[in-house]
């Protein structure tokens, strides 16, 4: 239990697919072969990371930021440059990390103090102000980050798929760089993830609880609110950044539409919201289903398009396009703040569907 | 503080005109930087035009948050909304669009409007009942249903008329511009001006000339107490609702227009701008939402064309700065 800051799962059904799921990823390289398993399954590593630190924003203090794509995005794009701009060795890689971090933090920072200055209620506004602001400067200094082509860079040497540690013919498998390469995603999320479980569960986690329930009192029982929520924001802000490492790192690219761009906050949004707010756990059920769901229900709705289509009906086709995919996203979305509140884990943890686990303010 | 006699006048709240002098000063400190009147006088044609546009769509969005606590995060989907359904309309009648006379182009471009705002403002009702009723007073439910609601409307609207770019151009009568020696301006851009002065007049008039408007005005100071005294604000804030929702559409249509293009993703980057036009002024104040909304375009159109770079994070600096000399906003109207 010390390793999960004795916060469990609470739930055997819980704990049950978190095993299930954790036991996947972690084997994905063996059992499931080919390109796309290992991409599904090293996205659903980095957003259950990302998705966690958000979860810290809104499930555990109550704020609603719009700016998280903005830290993942500078942290996709400090890897990105460092690697492009100084070649593909591990100073390049060191270099990207040294300026990705301060810099997500510090804009955090800013945006903290900023809007502590101003109403609370002008948060969620002005992040997403700043959040569309920075993506437009992303995409206009195009000398710095590529433009709307964004940055593909080469890894160091060591993480490259041409790079075989064990070759096959000793285990029956070939464990290559871009294996190693997961195992790394794998390794460092997870730890984020437990880290964040260590930061929720520690009295300055409670802290912003109680600041979430009600802040007036948590002010008035003497905890500064505004040290303890620029804290969160800069924690949240940090994992978020080290999320788009990971991510830039995999991918070997990073762009505007991979890790600054408005629908991928709706994506966050939405595994935070299904996963289960106010939980790290939810974070990663959420990420599972919905990763899951984008790779491959997406094909069932492009088959289901086809054949409405065949059949004649009107509107249906258009509206099982695959590219209408976040139509119903947010139609789930809508119908799970609505109805479940809390989420997959709410439910599982409470099947009675107590609302009083749902946080209001 | 001076005693008061018995039959003295009771004090008059004081006017605060500073922000009104802001736009003011702006538009005058700009003269010798752009160092051309005519191109000072055209900027600032275009930016009034502009911030009578924005400051029509983000009316409704101030209003509703003063009167009710409700932050709508899908305000921007009554816009883009607005605008295409004001395409039903024009598309069909394109003959007469492009027709010589001014009268023929109002007689389509009327009712493609009105038809635009009905739309709105029955989504508006739609939206109010389904999104918000079940979530209010609070606020964390608010932004995640209404930004739900955004994704639905955007997508469906791609859906109905699919992903590209649907052109709308400009009634052959309204466009080219008034030369008055050598400043041009726009014809279009004049009758944006009259319709957004005239939409702030008649709100002003209803708000501050009106029983109905004195019930939204007390509302927004103390919601408790108006429905202590019998009113059912909740009937009235449908009203407000509905009619935002509308002035938003109306917007969108303009907005397409003065674009002459029409795109879903409209709705997404008129949110941002329109969300810091009621920022600036000051949620729940139309007042301030009018002069933020006129200080917004200006910063657009006169940074545009000094230092075009700076464009892009302009908005974002007029607001820091702004908040930093008032942090509610230019009129701070809520108590919240």
């Amino acid at each position: 239990m010390m390793i999960l800051s004795g916060d469990p799962p609470r739930s055997r059904v819980l704990t049950l697919v978190l095993v299930v799921i954790i036991l996947a990823l972690a084997a994905t390289p063996f059992l499931f072969p080919g390109a796309k398993a290992l991409n599904v399954a090293a996205k659903i590593c980095v957003f259950a990371a990302l998705v966690a630190s958000y979860d810290l924003l809104l499930g555990y203090t109550g704020s609603v930021s719009f700016a998280h794509t903005m830290f993942y995005g500078i942290g996709s794009y400090a890897i990105a440059i460092a690697l492009y701009g100084m070649g593909s060795n591990w100073a390049a890689v060191a270099t990207g990390i040294a300026v990705g971090l301060p810099l997500a933090a510090l804009l955090a920072l800013a945006i903290g103090l900023f809007s502590l200055r101003v109403a609370a209620i002008f948060f969620a506004m002005i992040t997403l102000a700043v959040a569309s602001a920075f993506q437009v400067l992303a995409s206009q200094l195009s000398w710095l980050t590529g433009g709307e082509d964004g940055r593909s860079f080469q890894l160091p040497e060591l993480l490259r798929p041409g790079t075989v540690l064990i070759s096959k013919n000793l285990f029956g498998f070939e464990v290559n760089g871009r294996i190693l390469t997961y195992y790394l995603v794998f390794t460092v999320s997870a730890l984020m993830i437990l880290a964040l479980l260590r930061v929720v569960n520690s009295p300055f986690g409670r802290v912003l609880q109680a600041i979430r329930e009600n802040r007036f009192r948590a002010e008035a029982l003497g905890f500064r609110t505004v040290f303890h929520l620029t804290y969160a924001n800069c924690l949240a802000a940090l994992v978020a950044a080290s999320a788009g490492i990971l991510n830039a790192l995999w991918l070997r690219y990073a762009g505007p539409d991979t890790s600054l761009s408005f629908s991928i906050m709706l994506d966050i949004l939405l595994m935070v919201v299904i996963g289960g707010m106010g939980t790290i756990y939810g974070a990663i059920i959420g990420a599972s289903i919905f990763i899951l769901a984008q790779n491959y229900l997406q094909s069932l709705m492009g088959a289901a398009s086809t054949a409405a289509s065949e059949a004649g009906l009107p509107l249906l086709p258009g509206l099982l396009h695959p590219d209408r995919w976040l139509l119903w996203l947010g139609l789930l979305f809508i119908a799970s703040v609505y109805f479940f509140p809390t989420g997959v884990v709410g439910r599982l943890r409470n099947p009675a569907g107590d609302k009083s686990g749902g946080s209001s303010h | 503080m001076t005693e008061l006699a018995a039959n003295d006048p009771l004090p008059k709240p004081k006017r605060d005109v500073a922000p009104i002098l802001l736009p003011i000063a702006l538009a005058l400190l700009m003269i010798p930087l752009i160092g051309s009147t005519s191109s000072w006088l055209t900027l600032t044609a275009a930016s009034l035009a502009m911030g009578m546009m924005i400051f029509i769509m983000a009316s409704g969005l101030t209003l509703v948050f003063g009167l009710m606590d409700v932050l709508n995060f899908g305000h921007g989907a009554f816009i883009a909304v607005g605008a295409y359904v004001a395409t039903l309309v024009l598309a069909p009648f394109a003959a007469s669009i492009q027709a010589d006379s001014l009268w023929v182009n109002l007689a389509v471009l009327a009712p493609a409007a009105l038809l635009s705002m009905a739309v709105s403002g029955a989504l508006g009702l739609l939206v109010e009942r389904v999104l918000i009723l079940p979530v209010y007073g609070q606020h964390l439910k608010q932004i995640l249903m209404t930004t739900g609601g955004l994704i639905v409307a955007e997508q469906m609207l791609y859906a109905l008329w699919g992903p590209q770019i649907i052109p709308m151009p400009l009634p052959s009568s309204l466009r080219g511009s008034f030369i008055l020696g050598d400043v041009a301006i726009a014809k279009y851009r004049v009758l944006a001006m009259l319709i957004g002065l005239a939409i702030f007049i008649a709100i002003q008039l209803v708000l501050n000339r009106s029983k109905l408007g004195l019930l939204i005005r007390a509302g927004v100071e103390n919601r408790e107490m108006v429905e202590a005294l019998g009113y059912r604000i909740r009937r009235l804030f449908l009203g407000v609702f509905m009619t935002g929702s509308a002035l938003a559409g109306l917007g969108g249509v303009m907005w397409a227009l003065y674009r002459e293009q029409v795109h879903a993703s409209m709705s997404e980057d008129l949110t941002v701008l329109i969300f810091i036009v009621v920022i600036i002024g000051g949620l729940g104040s139309i007042g301030g939402c009018f002069i933020g909304a006129i200080l917004v375009a200006m910063v657009a159109n006169y940074g545009g064309f000094l230092l075009p770079k700076l464009a892009l994070v302009s908005n974002i600096l007029l607001m820091v700065a702004i908040l930093m000399w008032r942090p509610r906003g230019l009129y701070a109207v809520t108590s919240r």
